[in-house]
């Protein structure tokens, strides 16, 4: 697949890709800040393992600050549905916590709008800014 | 882009070590619930805007003290500050619980002004409204990470509750091991459809009441009582 060139991809939505191994080695407030700075471009970023719940908490916590009139909104998040209380394993309980590897995909309020989700399917509408 | 990066054997040991400080962080907060019965028990009361968190705050607060939280509103984003009523005692069935009541800001991950000027509100007057509802909810996040002791989550029972912020914030709760329970509010409502609320987190109790008509808060009563007590 030939590269586009950021002037070139003036006209289309970006989507970023990004792996659970590069996430990995990321402090939270590292992951948050390359969701936002990509988010606040109007990119589209798809985690491949997605984020902790405290990282998620975070998440809208510093999106918040960031919401600016007329700038921007927010942003829209999916996920898969979390796996059930039931589901998970006593030392998961126990330690309180959960794997977070679950695919996201999170986008600018005013431009991605969730179609239809269910366990296995996420369908979104991208537009343009 | 596509990012590709292979865990080094340091990324692995960094991992373990983090699993064994959440082992350690989950035990100290066991060990301090255990030794701060005496404290009355901060209760956030949670949920996404309009699902009746102030109206249950203020239902909860009359009834056992006399005295409201905070305004009512249809307009979301009405509670835009986290408000907490102190030492309200509950009693019920020989359960008694002592809590103090936070009535928190409705969770979203969006907060358009436009949003408001449906409501025939000014530019000005939107504007504000939305960024001290975005204060409020980083304020809501925060508290729910440091500062309540248990959670209970409202949710508008005539509406879809498989939403993101639902999912997100009730995976929240249980990363940091608070008890929570559901309410499905406004069960006065000809839409309301409880059980499609419990099927949405069947691993919670989920309780069905109208915090506006006080529809079924006896029950409510005797479960934070027994939940929290």
């Amino acid at each position: 697949m030939p590269e586009a060139t950021p002037e070139e991809a003036g006209d289309g939505v970006q989507i970023d890709l990004i792996s659970g191994a590069r996430m990995e080695g990321l402090t939270g407030m590292e992951k948050i800040r390359l969701i936002l700075d990509g988010v606040r471009e109007g990119n589209i970023v798809v985690l491949e393992e997605g984020l902790s719940p405290d990282e998620e908490s975070k998440l809208i916590e510093v999106t918040m600050t960031e919401i600016s009139p007329d700038e921007f909104n927010g942003i829209e998040i999916e996920t898969y549905p979390h796996s059930t209380g039931r589901d998970k394993g006593f030392i998961s309980r126990l330690i309180g916590t959960e794997s977070p590897k679950k695919l996201t995909v999170i986008g600018p309020a005013n431009q991605i709008e969730t179609l239809h989700k269910d366990e296995n399917l996420i369908s979104a509408l991208v537009s343009r800014k | 882009m596509w990012y590709a990066h292979t865990p080094s054997e340091a990324e692995a040991r960094e991992a373990r070590m983090g699993l064994l400080t959440d082992l350690r962080n989950s035990i100290s907060r066991a060990v301090d619930r255990m030794f701060s019965d005496a404290d009355p028990k901060r209760i956030g009361i949670y949920g996404p805007p309009n699902a009746g968190k102030t109206t249950l705050a203020n239902r909860i607060a009359r009834d056992w003290t006399g005295d409201a939280v905070g305004p009512e509103s249809h307009i979301p984003h009405e509670t835009r500050r986290a408000r907490r009523k102190e030492n309200v005692e509950i009693e019920r069935d020989g359960n008694s619980v002592r809590i103090d009541i936070v009535d928190t800001p409705g969770v979203t991950t969006k907060v358009d002004y436009k949003e408001f000027l449906e409501h025939d509100m000014e530019k000005d007057d939107a504007v504000r409204r939305s960024r001290e509802a975005t204060e409020g909810v980083a304020e809501a996040m925060h508290w729910l990470r440091e500062d309540v002791d248990g959670v209970i989550y409202v949710l508008d029972s005539t509406e879809d509750p498989f939403t993101q912020v639902n999912t997100m914030l009730i995976g929240i709760i249980e990363s940091q091991d608070l008890p929570v329970l559901i309410f499905a509010n406004k069960t006065d409502l000809e839409d309301a459809n409880v059980q499609r609320v419990a099927n949405a987190f069947p691993q919670h109790e989920t309780i069905p009441l109208s915090a506006l008509e006080g529809n079924n808060m006896d029950e409510v009563y005797g479960k934070i009582a027994e939940y929290f007590g």
